[in-house]
């Protein structure tokens, strides 16, 4: 019989909440622009088996900076610590994580429709008005419908267009986003950087010196 | 106009320029122009040929550990590459600074499927800290000091450099690169007051506070900070099996090991303490067990370097970022002298108990056959508790760092996160030419042992001072531990056939003794200390032997087994 030595009154537990419910967070990234970073970011999403919902990859308003817009369902745990781990990457200059009520989003689609059932049905025209979307071609066998707007937006439209039975094909973007605070980040992290290198590089000088 | 060079005599500049004096590796193809360089400067570089580029990496492993320098390895494309995965696998789990040196095929060739190429920066990307394709001849200087500064600051790990062929043969100019700043990377967080004050101001309260030593204690150089810590305090500390040499084993306020074969006291305490303080330690799950039931009764403070380290497995209460010998000595500051002498004696029932249940059945066996602890409690002592530790990975590594004692800082080579058995033998090649003033004490076993067994070659074209003592049980023995415990006996191959090492050892010119019985084990020891050069000391140990306690995988820290 095995001896267990265990220690029951120690267990006083108290659990800590984390925040479970899983949400849709938006993850921005600043990085330098070296081949085969991409791969370093979503390979963090694969480790944990993280889907990835949208991503879209670009240049920043910063020379040589790219920035990651990222959606992924998840808990604010988990995205905590992948937001983390992304920041750790060498050339990753930055990542945070947003919720939806912290950032202006966007995305743009388009809807491929039928030319006969666009002039055949005024529904058609109806709904493209009310999603405020424009028709940027028309010809005689297809018109293609443009969409600004939250993914909310986008997929209603959709499902309404579907519902008329006029959709050829429908192509959405990933989501493009912007904070709603006033400050950007990026700017004063590198700023702040390299302030604190030039002071340590004069604090050395003047220590050489002495 | 400044003399044109080629890549690869830029390289032999950039590394003595690091200050490199050592190299660990194994030529082919695609590195042919670098070795071809290397031939004028082995005087300044020394080259080591080692026999299998695992070899290379563990050896640079070993070397970093009980020197505090970067380990530098140099291989071919292709397989060669991809033979020092595990060890740069090894080097990222367990924070060594390392940089691997890979020949790669021409640029022109690369995703064509040429003879030799592999995406090694591809497949090193998720498993080392750097990992950069240099491909062009002016790039090797800036890619060679970027390598070094990012391997060994903040927390160190291993860095890849795939170096294309064409970069190796082209001209270029060269200026030596002085590297310390990316403006990407931030290597040791700041040092934030508030939460410096915190954590004293909990330590302060504390009526049972516990420190976990970590290996940052030693990355850092901060074991004189961490002895003050917790002495000024008077706090019991307990070490992972990466930290033991980070504070001496006869420490009064040393409570021994963590984790699932750790010592009693400092585990079960884990789960009574009321400030639990964890030094440059990342609450792996060999230390912690089960999460759910891990210190919950405790306020939390962790001192790391790294901030992704904080809260990924265990909550945090105050998280104190920074170099640990910074942050220690802000926090001992501004701590209360203080004793716990209650706390402190809680420990004690403990260690009787483990005491008489396991480490005097382990010491002294009733029967004739030796054991492990013995063995490894026998040479430590005759080094007088100086020499470095390396192990492999088991039982051999359990016993070890349960058994030998550290008196000096930088004396615990083992590989801890990845577990990667065949790392002992190359990892003690490596801390040889580390640390050529110390005795580097190597415990393997028989399974481990035959893993990397090619680097006995090293060992003899070296003359590598190695003491090589193998635990010998004809088993795999952990996993036939295992097999006993939780699979009813069944032993699915761990029963091994084993060669007669004495004439392996006979065969590379290694002086040999194989040992049976307790009374020729002292003159043993003692024969293989005298030798000068290395030594394969053989002891055949108790087959059915047994690695105690143990908290069984997925119970409590609190949970130990004291028999099987």
């Amino acid at each position: 019989m095995p001896l267990l030595l265990f220690d029951s009154t120690c267990l006083n537990l108290h659990f800590f909440s984390f925040d479970m419910d899983k949400k849709l967070y938006t993850i921005i990234v600043h990085s330098e622009n070296f081949a085969g970073l991409l791969n370093q970011v979503t390979a963090v999403f694969t480790r944990r088996q993280i889907n990835i919902e949208s991503l879209n990859v670009s240049a920043s308003s910063i020379k040589g900076v790219h920035k990651y817009t990222i959606t992924a369902w998840t808990d604010r745990n988990t995205i905590e610590k992948v937001t983390t781990q992304i920041s750790k990457k060498i050339d990753v200059l930055q990542a945070h994580y947003f919720t939806d009520d912290e950032i202006y989003q966007h995305e743009i689609a388009l809807y491929k429709i039928t030319t006969p059932t666009l002039e055949e049905k005024p529904e058609v025209s109806k709904v493209i008005r009310k999603y405020s979307a424009r028709i940027v071609e028309v010809n005689a066998v297809f018109s293609i419908v443009e969409k600004n707007g939250m993914s909310e937006e986008i997929t209603n439209l959709y499902e309404e267009l579907r519902a008329l039975d006029c959709v050829l094909q429908f192509v959405r973007s990933g989501r493009v986003a912007i904070t709603t605070s006033c400050i950007e980040r990026v700017n004063e992290y590198l700023a702040d950087r390299e302030a604190k290198y030039n002071r340590k590089r004069e604090k050395e000088q003047d220590n050489g010196q002495e | 106009m400044k003399d044109m060079i080629t890549g690869a005599e830029a390289l032999m500049r950039s590394l003595e320029h690091q200050g490199v004096k050592t190299i660990f590796g194994y030529p082919g193809g695609s590195i042919m122009p670098v070795f071809d360089a290397l031939y004028d400067h082995r005087k300044t570089l020394n080259h080591i040929l080692v026999r299998h580029e695992q070899g290379a990496t563990h050896a640079a492993q070993g070397f970093a550990r009980v020197s505090g320098e970067v380990g530098v390895c140099l291989v071919t494309s292709g397989p060669g590459a991809t033979n020092t995965i595990t060890g740069i696998a090894d080097a990222m789990i367990d924070s060594t600074p390392m940089v691997v040196i890979a020949g790669q095929v021409g640029t022109g060739f690369l995703g064509t499927d040429a003879f030799q190429e592999v995406d090694l920066v591809g497949i090193t990307q998720p498993i080392s800290k750097w990992s950069y394709q240099i491909r062009n001849a002016e790039d090797v200087a800036w890619a060679v000091a970027r390598a070094f500064y990012i391997a060994k600051s903040g927390r160190p790990g291993p860095v890849v450099l795939d170096f294309a062929k064409n970069a190796q043969v082209d001209k270029t100019e060269y200026t030596p690169v002085k590297l310390d700043y990316i403006r990407s990377y931030q290597p040791i967080p700041e040092m934030d007051m508030q939460a410096v004050g915190q954590a004293a101001e909990l330590i302060n309260n504390a009526q049972r506070p516990l420190v976990l030593v970590g290996q940052g204690v030693e990355l850092g150089g901060a074991q004189q900070e961490l002895r003050a810590f917790i002495e000024k305090a008077g706090m019991p500390a307990g070490c992972t099996l990466l930290g033991l040499s980070a504070l001496p084993t006869e420490h009064p306020l040393n409570k021994g090991m963590l984790g699932m074969h750790g010592n009693l006291g400092p585990n079960i305490n884990t789960n009574k303490c009321d400030v639990l303080i964890a030094v440059g330690m990342r609450f792996d799950d060999r230390v912690t067990g089960k999460l759910d039931t891990y210190a919950r009764q405790a306020k939390i403070i962790h001192f790391d370097i790294d901030p992704a380290e904080i809260d990924k497995n265990v909550k945090t209460d105050v998280a104190v970022l920074g170099n640990c010998k910074e942050t220690l000595a802000a926090v001992t500051e501004l701590l209360k002298p203080a004793t716990h002498q209650e706390w402190l004696d809680s420990f004690r029932t403990y260690e009787e108990v483990e005491n008489e249940k396991v480490i005097r059945p382990e010491l002294h066996p009733a029967g004739k056959s030796l054991s492990m602890g013995e063995v490894v409690r026998a040479v430590s002592e005759a080094t007088n508790n100086e020499a470095i530790l390396v192990t492999d990975v088991g039982q051999n590594q359990m016993m070890s760092a349960r058994y030998f004692k550290f008196s000096k800082e930088r004396s615990i080579v083992t590989s801890g996160g990845l577990g990667t058995m065949g790392f002992g033998l190359p990892a003690a090649v490596g801390a040889t030419f580390g640390r050529p003033d110390r005795t580097v004490c190597v415990f393997m076993g028989d399974g481990g042992l035959q893993m990397n067994i090619q680097e006995l070659g090293t060992v003899m074209e070296q003359k590598a001072p190695v003491k090589i003592i193998l635990l010998n049980n004809n088993f795999l023995g952990n996993v036939r531990q295992w097999q006993a415990m939780f699979f009813n006996r069944r032993y699915s191959f761990t029963p091994m056939v084993n060669p007669d090492y004495m004439k392996i050892a006979s065969a590379y010119d290694i002086p040999s003794r194989r040992v049976t019985s307790r009374e020729e084990l002292k003159g043993a020891i003692e024969e293989m200390l005298a030798t000068d050069g290395p030594f394969l000391l053989e002891a055949c140990v108790i087959e059915e032997g047994n690695v105690l306690p143990m908290t069984p995988p997925g119970g409590s820290v609190n949970q130990m087994l004291l028999e099987c």
